[in-house]
């Protein structure tokens, strides 16, 4: 086992968690992420592999599949899957796996910053940072925004859990943005 | 009572009096005036001069569409020029001041412009400020720029902060007065998502302003219980505070919220104001409309507005100019003026320009007759009558209302290029042509006058609009409201006069408009822009009407032959800080940071921004006073033991799949099929016009996987290019692509002891010997005791050198380790400047070389454009202007003398040659100091460069006087056989 220890993306050893009003923003470090993309021509081979990998069939356009592991749409034939970093560590590596040439695998877990927002009324956030619909969330949307001029994902686990997936090495701005936008709201 | 002019009734709380000042007077008004309706309560008229004769002038409306009385509000860094004192809501301790006078508002030194007036008629400054044509921008711009101009600016950064924002829904209903709120309360008693949005603090539009009643209760009354009624509905937002502003394509709307306008200053952590942008699947424009002026002689002065203001301001906030009123109309509107005013006690006269207009005995009418004059200098004493017979009359007063009929608010509806068209009926235009999609306008901005037309139309465009989106419309029960026809006989100005106020704000008269045809500019848009007509803040709301139509009067034309000037956004004047939102100072745009960012900044490091990224450019040590100290000792360590550098920036790109080889081999010129597993290859990228796009590398991990690196400044443009290709030119392959640009946190490790620190570093079952990892080798491998990481063993500095990358949270843990490690090599941590000198020593093409202008040609990398195989660009890289015997050619430059510079930018001449663009030889694109050299060197393009070298040629740059000697050689001034790089 290495001995060299991790930051998170804001450049501590420890995750933020910041309320605000109704809201709490919490930082996430623990999710592995892996790309699933299915080769040309193996596009159901992919579906399966996830489906057994997810317990359920992949999602479908804009949508996420809670649970561990869960996945998110991409875009056509790709899929994020996200599960816990002590378990799946080498969650990328497990996958190119079990896809045996059928999908492209590629690993994502650093690639990304995560700030979750717990809470009632999360629209009232979202609304002062990105263009998605955020007030028409009921659970279970995956949608690709821009917020502080940056691309992000916005997974609605639940009406009041919404996660946001940014680029790590902007997570500071990212940060600064949810945070300028919970305290205007409330 | 808080004013000698403060009536009965209104909307006004008299519970809540506030203290506010103005021209450092302080007076007292009650929550819900305005700054404009306090002071008239006040007995003051006068609140401001006029833009170039600098005449007193008090307000023209009770709304946006003010041209006179704009003031300063705020003191400070919050001070704000150019507001309309009649839409500032009173707050307690409001600093308002008058502006465009000196020394005073009453004693205005700049009003003996006034005097002159007849030298400053339309045209006049172009007329004037001919010659000498060098005095333009010396002498007369400056010196009009100091008599013009309104306010004045804190020049104080904003201290507020702004948001943008975003918002959907099914129907966006512009304006809540009664044709907005009876399309809201249909629209949302059927469900749908509703956005109500109203400039006005108070919902209700002119029903705040009338007497007369909805069913059994006031307007003002129905409105508020509606409102009240909507606002309790989970599926209405009603918005008041905010302006719609634009039109924009397929249903989007820009709405401004001025969150805390009313507020002393905004709430902690609250914005001043917020710029929505509004998705609607359908909108109705219920604007409502706005009074027109009749233009006589001397009809700006103070105490003279629009005959619905004077009834607004009686009505609704219960003030008044005068005791002793006059109504000057050419329709039944202008009566209820004198109705309401009459009911309030003011004494109150009917001038009808009708000879059959409507008689009562509640207050004196002269039917056809004319305001022909006014007196008094700060405010109307006096009106001049010239009475149907011919005789004159006149009157003593202080306020006079003036209706000259209503035109619709049709701006929203020209936003995309839409025409209004003519409707004789009311003599005004209408919304018309082909208006933004799914935009319904209702009630009087649609031409429909009556208050229980407004409700009916308003409810019938709900409707409409929820039929389009297929949900069923419960129509909400109105109440009965009066429905008195529109009774107009167009009358625009009185004949004969000498100085009659167009546009008042622009301080246009009747005559410059008849002047501007008279001198051939008389399209409208051209009389628009030679007298200013409908410029500025008030965008001719309550001018332009008047301006075609003696426009058509001297044309001799109709008015809607004439036509109108193009409405364009923003509705009404805008901040910029609404546009900017947080997108200001630090946070104009993210910051990106590498992995090794909080390390650096414990060393110090002097951060450079590159694009977005923070990227360190030199590390200084203690008694360094200069950067070339710094960065000299980094380049000088690193070539001769081993340094590090944060190469994070660098874009990866991940490509897998079958024909993942292939696809390579289309995106690079050169070859990638043969490539073979575990080692790397340089790649140059082409446009599709031959001209080289970037360059990088690209690992073979397995046979259906690589890795690509791209330059920093072309990570976004190289993954858009590559997904282009993919998608669009070779769908049938099978490749896929994925950035881990910041999945990887990625050091270059470069030195003569680069090999041995890795060492220390890399698990021992990885064998990176020269032999077992030679140049170009590539693997995947695991560090310290069993992270996975990849090593390259590539170089950008010329020495032995690799790149390591591990998973991004380790990165800072890595930079510590290694240097660590180092510590025995006296390893150097580098920057981007040391990065830079290295490569320019090493003459590797970067940014500044692949300008966009550039081929392999000219690179000397034209012998990697493979014949073998087609690749993007390779075609039209053999096009002969791209192939010319005397190319441009890389190559190296050291100055003769070896003190000179080597600047960037200079351009190369043959000696003997004439200094001219003619002669030019080429330029040098990145330059340096080089501490390995000892002098100064430069790289860049030279015709026929390649077999010139041993020559000396003349480096200038006639902007700044550079002229010295440069020898042309090898751009590899440091190891050119690459034997470092191999060892």
């Amino acid at each position: 086992m290495h001995d060299l220890n991790p930051i998170t993306p804001l450049g501590a050893a420890a995750p933020v968690v910041e309320s605000h009003g109704p809201v709490t923003l919490t930082e996430v470090t623990e999710t592995a992420l892996a790309s699933v993309a299915a080769r040309l021509g193996r596009e159901a081979e992919t579906t399966t592999l996830l489906t057994e990998v997810l317990g359920a069939a992949p999602p479908t356009p804009a949508r996420l599949n809670p649970g561990t592991p869960g996945a998110f749409w991409m875009g056509p034939d790709q899929w994020m899957v996200e599960a816990p970093l002590s378990t799946h560590e080498d969650l990328a590596a497990q996958l190119a796996a079990r896809a045996n040439g059928a999908a492209s695998v590629t690993e994502q877990t650093d690639a990304w910053c995560r700030f979750d927002l717990t809470g009632d009324n999360l629209a009232d956030v979202f609304e002062r940072l990105c263009p998605a619909n955020t007030r028409a969330f009921a659970g279970g949307e995956a949608v690709r925004s821009a917020i502080d001029h940056l691309g992000c994902f916005l997974l609605c686990r639940a009406p009041d859990h919404i996660t946001v997936l940014g680029p790590r090495s902007a997570a500071g701005s990212l940060h600064h943005a949810l945070v300028v936008a919970m305290r205007a709201a409330f | 009572m808080t004013g000698p002019n403060r009536l009965n009734g209104g909307l006004i709380d008299r519970s809540k009096p506030l203290s506010f000042t103005f021209d450092g007077r302080s007076y007292r008004g009650f929550a819900g005036d305005t700054l404009a309706s306090a002071l008239l309560a006040n007995d003051v008229r006068l609140m401001g001069r006029s833009f170039k004769y600098h005449r007193p002038r008090g307000p023209m409306s009770a709304g946006s569409e003010e041209p006179n009385a704009i003031v300063e509000l705020r003191e400070g860094a919050r001070k704000e020029p150019n507001t309309r004192a009649t839409t500032a809501e009173l707050f307690d301790g409001l600093s308002a001041n008058s502006q465009n006078r000196w020394p005073s508002l009453k004693w205005d030194v700049m009003a003996v412009n006034d005097r002159l007036s007849n030298f400053f008629a339309a045209g006049f400054y172009y007329k004037t400020f001919m010659w000498p044509a060098a005095f333009w921008e010396k002498v007369y711009e400056p010196i009009i720029r100091k008599a013009a101009g309104l306010g004045t600016l804190s020049h104080a950064p904003d201290p507020d902060s702004y948001d943008k924002g975003f918002l959907h829904c099914d129907l966006l209903v512009i304006g809540a007065g009664p044709a907005g709120l009876a399309a809201a309360l249909t629209a949302a008693q059927s469900g749908a998502q509703v956005i109500v949005a109203d400039e006005d603090f108070l919902p209700g539009g002119r029903l705040n302003a009338e007497t007369f009643a909805l069913g059994d209760q006031s307007g003002a009354a129905w409105a508020a219980e509606t409102a009240a009624a909507l606002q309790a509905m989970p599926n209405v937002r009603l918005m008041t505070r905010s302006t719609v502003i634009g039109a924009f394509d397929h249903g989007i709307y820009g709405v401004v919220e001025r969150v805390s306008d009313h507020l002393p200053q905004p709430l902690p952590g609250k914005p001043r104001q917020i710029l929505w942008r509004v998705y609607s699947r359908r909108a109705i424009l219920a604007a409502g409309a706005t009074e027109r002026p009749i233009v006589f002689e001397n009809n700006d002065r103070p105490g003279i507005m629009l005959a619905s203001a004077l009834r607004s301001y009686a009505n609704r906030w219960a003030a008044t100019p005068a005791r002793a009123v006059a109504v000057f109309t050419n329709n039944d509107d202008g009566h209820r003026t004198a109705r309401d005013l009459s009911a309030q006690g003011v004494s109150a006269v009917v001038i009808d320009t009708r000879t059959d207009a409507p008689e009562t005995t509640d207050y004196e009418t002269i039917p056809g007759a004319t305001v022909t004059n006014t007196q008094g200098r700060l405010g109307l004493t006096t009106v001049e009558v010239t009475l149907a017979t011919g005789t004159t009359r006149t009157l003593s007063v202080g306020g006079l209302g003036v209706s000259g009929g209503w035109n619709p608010n049709v701006h929203l509806t020209c936003h995309q290029r839409g025409r209004p068209v003519w409707d004789q009926a009311i003599a005004a235009f209408v919304p018309g042509g082909t208006l933004p999609v799914g935009l319904i306008p209702a009630g009087a901005a649609q031409g429909v006058f009556s208050t229980h037309g407004a409700l009916a139309s308003g409810q019938a465009a709900a409707q409409q609009a929820l039929s389009d989106l297929g949900i069923t419309a419960k129509p909400a029960a109105l109440p009965q409201a009066e429905d008195a026809p529109v009774n107009v006989t167009p009358f625009w100005h009185v004949r004969g006069a000498k100085r009659a106020w167009v546009d008042q704000q622009n301080d246009v008269t009747a005559k410059d408009v008849k002047l501007a045809h008279q001198e051939n500019f008389v399209s409208v848009e051209h009389l628009k822009r030679y007298t200013t007509l409908g410029m500025a803040t008030d965008q001719g709301k309550t001018s332009n009407m008047a301006g075609l139509a003696i426009m058509a009067e001297v044309a001799g034309k109709s008015i809607p032959e004439v036509g109108t000037t193009m409405f364009r956004p923003p509705y009404t004047p805008t901040a910029m800080g609404a546009f900017a939102g947080r997108s200001r100072d630090m946070d104009f745009r993210p910051t990106r940071k590498t992995p090794s960012h909080v390390w650096a900044e414990e060393q110090g490091a002097i951060f450079v921004e590159v694009g977005m990224w923070l990227r360190a450019q030199w590390f200084p040590r203690p008694g360094e006073t200069h950067w070339r100290q710094s960065v000299d000792r980094e380049v000088t360590q690193t070539r001769k033991s081993v340094g590090i550098c944060d190469v994070t920036t660098l874009g990866k790109i991940d490509v897998q799949g079958a024909n993942a080889a292939e696809f390579l081999n289309k995106v690079y010129c050169n070859g990638f099929a043969k490539l073979a597993v575990g080692r790397t290859r340089y790649g140059l990228m082409l446009r599709e016009d031959g001209i080289a796009m970037d360059d990088g590398t690209a690992a073979r991990l397995a046979e259906d996987h690589f890795v690509v690196t791209t330059t920093t400044a072309n990570a976004v443009a190289v993954y858009r290019h590559m997904e282009f290709v993919r998608q669009c030119l070779f769908p049938d392959m099978d490749v896929q692509l994925i950035s881990t640009t910041e999945a990887w946190a990625q050091f270059a490790v470069a030195g003569p002891n680069a090999r041995k620190l890795l060492q220390k570093i890399v698990d021992p079952a990885h064998d990176i010997s020269n032999e077992g990892f030679p140049f170009m080798a590539c693997a995947e491998i695991t560090v310290c005791g069993g992270l996975r990481a990849r090593l390259f063993r590539i170089s950008f500095s010329g020495e032995l050198a690799y790149e390591i990358a591990v998973p991004t949270r380790y990165g800072d843990a890595l930079i510590r380790r290694m240097m660590q490690a180092g510590e025995e090599f006296d390893v150097v941590a580098y920057g981007t400047e040391a990065l830079g000198v290295m490569r320019i020593e090493k003459g590797h093409a970067a940014g500044n070389e692949l300008n966009g202008t550039t081929t392999a040609l000219n690179l000397g990398m034209g012998r990697m454009v493979s014949k073998k195989k087609d690749s993007i660009g390779s075609t039209l890289s053999e096009r002969e202007g791209l192939n010319e015997a005397d190319a441009l050619k890389l190559v190296g430059f050291r100055p003769v003398n070896p003190q000179d510079k080597v600047p960037a930018g200079s351009h190369l001449m043959t000696r003997g040659d004439p200094v001219d663009a003619a002669h030019d030889q080429g330029y040098v694109t990145s330059a340096c100091y080089s501490p390995s050299l000892g002098c100064h060197i430069g790289i860049g393009f030279l015709k026929s460069g390649d077999s010139r070298k041993g020559e000396v040629v003349r480096l200038v740059s006639p902007l700044t006087g550079l002229d010295h000697e440069v020898e042309v050689v090898s751009a590899h001034f440091v190891d050119p056989e690459g034997e470092r790089l191999r060892a």
